[in-house]
C-alpha cells in the first residue's frame, strides 16, 4: 500500500500538541533514527492512523479520532520536551 | 486578514463557495470567501469536514492553491471516482454553499522568500496545486532566487493551470517545464516520458547550485524522484516531500 507521509496527520498534531508539528524532530525508539514528523510513513486505512519510521519501519505513532475523542500515542517517538507540555498520550 | 486563530487550536471555519472553475476533465478549483481566514504561507494545507445529515463525518486535506496575498482562498480538488469526499466537491459542490475546513495546516512543505533557493519544485498530477501557491507568492516577491517547476501529466488535457502556469514563464520568468507521460500533440514541445533520472539530470539544477526542492504527488512518483535526486547528490535535508497517496498522475 502506497503511504502517506506525517503531513497528512499535521491536523490532528496540531490540534493535540497546540503547535505546528510537521517541521518538529523526534526519534525512534526503535532505530534511534531522527526525522523531521514530515518524513513518517503513514497509513491511514489501518482502524487508527499509523506512523512508521522512514528509516526501520517500525511504528512511532498511532493516532485515532472518534468523535470528539483524540488519542495520539507517540511512546515510540521521542519528541523534545516542549515548557508546558505534558508528554501524557491523550487529550 | 482577519483576526488571528487562537493560538495552540485549529478552529473549524465556514467558507462561501465564491467560484467553482473546471480546471481539467477531473480536477475543479473552489474559491472561497473566508471572514476569519488567518493568513497561510505558500504550500500550506487545510483539512475540509462533509458533514452527512445522519451526522457522519469525512475528513481530507487538501493543499491550498493560492497564494497569501490572493482575496480568495482557492483549493483545487482532483475528482477520485471512489471517493467519498472528492466526489461531491467537484460536482455537487454550489456557488455560495458554504464548506467547512480548518487550517492553515502543516509548515514543513511551506516556501518563505526568506529560505531562499533556488526553488524546485517537481510535481506529480494534482501535485502541482501547492506549487500554482508557491509560484504566485514567488512572482509577488523580489523574484531573489529563480524558480523552476518541473511538471509530469498524464496529458495535455490533465495539465492543471496550464495557461496560468504558461503566463508565469513569460511574464514573470518562472522556468515552466512540463513532461507527458502518456500521450502528447505531435508537435510538443515538452519532455515526453516520466520524471526519471535522465529527465532531472537535464532538467533540474545539478546539486552544486544547492537547490531547495520540494516534491508533491503520488507517493510512488515522490519517493523515485526525491530518491534520485539524494543519488545524484542533492541534500536530503534540502529535499522536502509530500505523498498524496495512490492516486494517479
Amino acid at each position: 500500500m502506497d503511504a502517506l507521509d506525517g503531513n497528512a496527520i499535521a491536523g490532528e498534531l496540531f490540534e493535540h500538541f497546540g503547535v505546528e508539528m510537521t517541521s518538529a524532530r523526534g526519534s525512534c525508539a526503535h532505530c534511534g533514527a531522527t526525522t523531521q514528523i514530515a518524513e513518517l510513513r503513514v497509513y491511514a486505512r489501518a482502524p487508527g492512523t499509523v506512523a512508521r519510521c522512514q528509516g526501520c519501519g517500525n511504528v512511532v505513532m498511532v493516532l485515532t479520532v472518534i468523535g470528539e475523542t483524540r488519542r495520539v500515542d507517540h511512546q515510540s517517538f521521542q519528541l523534545p520536551q516542549r515548557p508546558g507540555q505534558s508528554s501524557q498520550c491523550h487529550d | 486578514m482577519a483576526r488571528a486563530a487562537l493560538p495552540g487550536r485549529l478552529t473549524w471555519q465556514l467558507g462561501r463557495v465564491v467560484e467553482l472553475r473546471d480546471e481539467t476533465p477531473r480536477c475543479r478549483s473552489i474559491a472561497l470567501e473566508l471572514p476569519d481566514w488567518p493568513g497561510h504561507r505558500a504550500g500550506q494545507h487545510v483539512d475540509v469536514r462533509l458533514t452527512a445529515e445522519d451526522g457522519y463525518q469525512a475528513q481530507r486535506s487538501y493543499s491550498i492553491a493560492s497564494a497569501p496575498e490572493d482575496d480568495e482562498l482557492v483549493l483545487t480538488v482532483e475528482r477520485l471516482e471512489d471517493g467519498e469526499v472528492s466526489p461531491y466537491l467537484t460536482g455537487e459542490l454550489r456557488p455560495g454553499d458554504e464548506l467547512e475546513l480548518r487550517g492553515p495546516i502543516g509548515g514543513y512543505f511551506a516556501w518563505d522568500q526568506a529560505l531562499g533557493g533556488p526553488l524546485l519544485m517537481v510535481a506529480g498530477g494534482s501535485g502541482v496545486v501547492p506549487f500554482r501557491a508557491m509560484l504566485r507568492y514567488w512572482a509577488t516577491g523580489e523574484r531573489a532566487v529563480p524558480s523552476r517547476l518541473l511538471y509530469s501529466s498524464r496529458s495535455l488535457s490533465d495539465v492543471i493551470y496550464r495557461d496560468e502556469l504558461m503566463d508565469l514563464a513569460a511574464d514573470d520568468g518562472a522556468d515552466i517545464q512540463l513532461t507527458l507521460t502518456r500521450e502528447w500533440p505531435e508537435d510538443w514541445p515538452g519532455h515526453r516520458g516520466r520524471l526519471d533520472r535522465a529527465l532531472l539530470e537535464q532538467v533540474a539544477w545539478p546539486a552544486q547550485a544547492q537547490p531547495l526542492v520540494y516534491v508533491c504527488g503520488p507517493t510512488t512518483l515522490v519517493e523515485a524522484v526525491a530518491s534520485t535526486l539524494v543519488e545524484l547528490g542533492h541534500d536530503p535535508s534540502r529535499v522536502r516531500t509530500e505523498r498524496f497517496g495512490p492516486t494517479g498522475t
